[in-house]
């Protein structure tokens, strides 16, 4: 008992040590091989329906190209999780990690031990900050995005009445970006009429994004018009429009998957929304990695490169002097395309 | 000045609210409804009523699970993830099977959780593991298990057959199916808790475990019963929740534990066992769902509203304790004099 | 169940290691090094070993308070939020033009005051923690979401980011391994050689004695909670150093994964008995598992799984041998 404390930390670093062999094995050059890298695509949690979509394209681009797609993810959406998985795939030498973003800026440093170990790092859906990153794949332009939101539910509510935003959380960069786009579009003088009232945060849990749709309904009786920028949420407001009868009275569009939405799409609780395909999106960020590793595409504005079945693409400047690949405009489901989508993704 | 009689009569009528457990958190809810009505007209209409009342019938009916649990000086952290496990199964099941009608699948979920209950009874009651370290065990394992049969995926609106989604929304009597389901579970554990010989066992358990053995209760028994109880009610809070919601996650609930408990020590169970009522917790759980509600309603910046939800907590459990504490000394100068 | 063992007389070798704690955890920790090292051949690289470190050493800090906590009976659900709450307090007043140290010295007070405000409700009110800090853990990370909402504070000196991200002179231990090893044997000794460690036993033990004997029971309580808000603010320092940025949403979680491992290490739940050795041993326990795991890139809920698996299973398996030791003797 009375020097255990100390015996027992020793020990601990004891095995440690034990663990580890004395000497490291210089790094031996990696011959510029042209296929078979390890790409790494880490998302924001595993279980949620929108990335589990994106592995599909990794795996497929994977598959095409030779390369060995490893999909991973924390339980919950956190910055910390995310780290810790980054490190670990830092310390198995993969060649790519491709990385959506719990938190643009928590993650540089970790983003940029990683190009330091000749890692390369792509961003995609939700983009490290530019210092942690080489090239960005973007789903669609943030300006377009946000901009066509309001345009849709201007057009189903008549350019007229209030409005509200539900969004993710707080936190989650893109949505904030797609947000202040939405705002600078309302600035329109054809939007007089609309009032954006406020901004709730579902938080991308279910039951939470539900309640934060109810309370809209009830503290904002005059309301006319909800966008989502967020598949949960879009989802969750759906339910509870039906559940409290107010579909039609108040209208709903955003970003969602058309497999969750199909159902509220056909009742016309949701006349419209747009997503990019987030298959695709995995697919084209594998690619882009495939090309990084191999050297065929340094990341710089200006190269241009075949995307597999997505066909030619040309890398634009990011608006910080790196590197962006844009995946399309994005695209618009509503009743009549839905059924061909639904069973998708 | 305050005369001698003036002076009793006061601590009679303080005797009178002594009596009845629930008067702290009764006041306390009264005062706060009548606070936010004055900020939102719209708060006491009868609309919005039945609203929070459909809203808490899940945590009601998981808190009522965690009561039996906390009366006998134990815990369970595991039943948000049971929920989501029992919802899991359940939505996956009914999406391959359209034919299984709601009532099936209500069952079902009462007897996932059932399993599971029983599975942290016995770890509790023959493993002797704490209570708190075998169900922050199964919290992690259950929730795994979740992601691991689901391998991710999720279970949409348009896969569950249309009468199980209706099933939380229906109503039956005038009364919706939800708040039915909690109604049903409270005036059962009820009558369980205070005019059954068990329920009795349950209270004497967590007032004095060893005085309870000493008149022969079977401890390991009561322990295990309580486990699985509140894993059965969890299992088919599980069932409520993915029809409600229509749609089963890996992340369903997550966090819900918490929140479950919360309604628990709100209405006024002894965190260490032996006192708490069936009443005082399905008010606890009505004052969470007033402040969620009343946080929407006086359009609170949301990122305020965290912040007053945990003091209203505090300032909750803070004054139901300092005013039974004054009615305790009243009661006990009274019985001196 | 101790006394049992104990009457024992002469146990085989084995159960006899196994039946003290933290050679139970040494036996683990051993199993998991050579587990990961067959599985991975990442594992065995002194580099990776001791950057391995850098992500529970925030959670390590907060384990240590937390484990007086549980001894003396009963338990901190705050910390994650206190820790929240904090940084967000240095954060933003180092965006407002603070000097960084001062600052961060004004995110050290916050959390204390945080840890104090649960001490006295604990000590003062007679609230059982559990409920206290329950409260507080909703409120708390409220706070630090009223100040910063939807901002982000990024910019640190470098010299700050040191603290969570940098490395001792030019050899391979991180600065927070050196921050957190200071702090374990600090907490060791004031737990296994201080009178006041002594009394944070009897607490947990038996408080009513306690009280009867004279010991400040509730001054205890207060100094405890205080501490825990105090070390949550430095795991904040930490842990937004490491980031080189601050969320509101910094840390969440925490608090379970750090009472997972204090109660691993052997610490009676319901107060009384546990050791600085045996939390410190579970803290590399679970990290090294998680590590593992991490590098055959099993994904984030199966891991949880694990560890939940792991908690059990070590509870269990003394109980297990003990019954066995018994039986053999009959």
């Amino acid at each position: 008992m009375k020097s255990k404390l100390f015996v027992s930390l020793l020990l601990v670093i004891v095995i440690l040590a034990a663990c580890a062999p004395p000497t490291v094995a210089p790094p031996a050059e990696k011959p510029a091989a042209k296929a078979g890298f390890k790409i790494a695509m880490v998302v924001k949690n595993l279980g949620n329906p929108f990335f589990e979509a994106a592995q599909k394209g990794c795996n497929e681009a994977a598959a095409e190209y030779g390369d060995e797609c490893i999909f991973q993810g924390p339980a919950t959406p956190t910055a910390e999780g995310q780290i810790e998985i980054i490190d670990a795939l830092i310390a198995q030498k993969v060649d790519v990690i491709a990385i959506t973003a719990n938190d643009p800026d928590a993650l540089v440093p970790v983003c940029k031990k990683a190009m330091d170990a000749g890692i390369k790092v792509v961003t995609w859906d939700s983009a490290v900050a530019p210092a942690g990153r080489q090239i960005f794949v973007n789903q669609a332009d943030m300006e377009q995005i946000g901009r066509i939101e309001v345009q849709m539910l201007a057009e189903m509510i008549g350019y007229k009445g209030q409005i509200a935003i539900l969004s993710a959380a707080a936190t989650m960069a893109n949505q904030n970006t797609w947000i202040e786009w939405m705002k600078e579009e309302l600035k329109d003088p054809k939007y007089k009429d609309m009032e954006l009232v406020t901004t709730v945060y579902g938080d991308d849990l279910r039951e939470k994004s539900y309640n934060e749709a109810l309370g809209l309904f009830k503290s904002y009786p005059d309301l006319k018009g909800i966008i989502s920028p967020t598949t949960v949420g879009i989802a969750a407001t759906a339910r509870a429009l039906t559940d409290e009868g107010l579909c039609g009275k108040i209208a709903l569009t955003g970003l969602g998957l058309p497999s969750e939405m199909a159902e509220y799409i056909k009742s016309g609780c949701c006349k419209a929304m747009a997503l990019w395909n987030p298959i695709d999106l995995g697919y084209m960020t594998t690619v882009v990695s495939h090309l990084m590793a191999s050297g065929e595409i340094t990341g710089k504005p200006g190269e241009t490169f075949k995307a597999g079945k997505l066909g030619e693409r040309t890398i634009v400047d990011d608006g910080a002097g790196g590197g962006m690949v844009l995946l399309g405009p994005p695209f618009q489901f509503n009743a009549e395309n839905i059924d061909q989508w639904k069973d998708v993704y | 000045m305050v005369t001698v009689s003036e002076e009793k009569k006061g601590r009679s009528l303080l005797l009178l609210f002594a009596g009845v457990r629930e008067m702290g958190i009764s006041v306390f809810i009264v005062f706060l409804i009548a606070a936010v009505s004055l900020r939102s007209p719209y708060f006491l209409t009868v609309d919005n009523l039945v609203y929070i009342l459909i809203d808490i019938a899940i945590l009601t009916i998981v808190a009522i699970g965690e009561t039996l649990v906390i009366l006998t000086r134990s815990i369970d952290l595991s039943v948000a993830s049971t929920l989501a496990l029992s919802g899991m199964i359940v939505g996956m099941t009914i999406s391959k099977h359209q034919g299984i009608p709601p009532a099936v699948a209500v069952l079902m979920g009462l007897a996932i959780g059932a399993v599971l209950g029983s599975v942290n009874g016995l770890l509790v009651a023959k493993g002797r593991i704490p209570p708190i370290i075998a169900t922050l065990g199964t919290l992690s394992i259950y929730r795994g298990l979740v992601f691991a049969i689901s391998g991710g995926a999720w279970v949409d609106a348009h896969e569950m057959p249309r009468p199980f989604v209706y099933l939380s929304k229906n109503t039956t009597l005038g009364i919706p199916n939800l708040v039915l389901f909690a109604i049903i579970v409270a005036i059962i554990f009820y009558y369980f808790l205070n005019h059954t010989r068990t329920g009795r066992e349950i209270y004497a358990v967590g007032s004095n475990p060893s005085a309870a053995r000493v008149v022969g209760i079977r401890v390991d028994r009561i322990l295990f019963l309580v486990y699985l109880l509140s894993g059965t009610l969890a299992g088919m809070a599980g069932v409520l929740w993915i029809s409600r919601y229509a749609s089963a996650q890996s992340d369903t609930a997550s966090g819900f534990e918490l929140q479950a408990i919360a309604a628990t020590v709100v209405g006024g169970v002894n965190i260490f066992g032996g006192s708490g009522t069936l009443p005082g917790v399905v008010l606890g759980s009505l004052l969470m769902g007033i402040i969620v509600n009343a946080l929407n309603l006086i359009r609170i910046s949301p990122f305020w509203k965290l912040a007053v939800q945990g003091f209203i907590i505090l300032l909750a459990v803070v004054s139901d304790a300092l005013l039974s504490r004054r009615l305790q000394q009243a009661g006990a100068s009274e019985g001196a004099s | 169940m101790t006394v049992k063992a104990r009457a024992v007389p002469s146990p085989s070798i084995l159960s006899g290691l196994l039946l003290r704690w933290e050679w139970l955890l040494v036996v683990l920790l051993g199993i998991a090094c050579m587990v990961n090292a067959s599985l991975s051949p990442y594992f065995l690289d002194v580099h990776n070993l001791f950057d391995m470190t850098f992500h529970f050493m925030e959670r390590s800090l907060i384990a240590l308070p937390m484990a007086f906590i549980i001894i003396s009976g009963n338990i901190d659900l705050s910390v994650a939020s206190n820790l929240g709450m904090s940084t967000i307090i240095m954060a933003a007043s180092y965006k407002a033009g603070l000097n960084i140290w001062l600052a961060m010295l004004l995110g050290l007070a916050a959390g204390a005051v945080g840890g104090l405000i649960n001490g006295l409700l604990v000590a003062r009110v007679r609230l059982p923690s559990l409920v206290v800090t329950l409260g507080t853990y909703a409120l708390y990370r409220g706070v630090a979401f009223v100040i910063l909402g939807d901002l982000v504070v990024t910019g640190f000196p470098s010299s700050f980011t040191a603290i969570g991200q940098g490395y001792v002179g030019h050899t391979p231990i991180p600065v927070p391994l050196v921050i957190f090893a200071f702090f374990a044997v600090l907490f060791g000794l004031l737990l296994h050689r201080t009178a006041f460690g002594r009394l944070v036993y009897a607490v947990g033990n038996n408080e009513t004695a306690c009280r009867f004997s004279g010991v400040a029971v509730d001054r205890i309580r207060i100094i405890l909670f205080t501490l825990s808000g105090l070390m949550s603010a430095l795991a904040g320092v930490v842990l937004s150093a490491r980031f080189g940025s601050a969320r509101p949403n910094i840390a969440l979680g925490f608090e379970l994964d750090v009472i997972t491992a204090v109660v691993l290490g052997g610490v009676d739940i319901n107060g009384g008995q546990g050791t600085m050795p045996g939390v410190v041993l579970a803290l590399f326990l679970i990290g090294v598992v998680r590590y593992g795991m991490s590098l055959k890139n099993v994904p984030g809920q199966i891991q949880n799984t694990l560890i939940g698996m792991l908690l059990i299973v070590a509870i269990l398996l003394p109980q297990f041998l003990r019954r066995l030791a018994s039986r053999s003797r009959a």
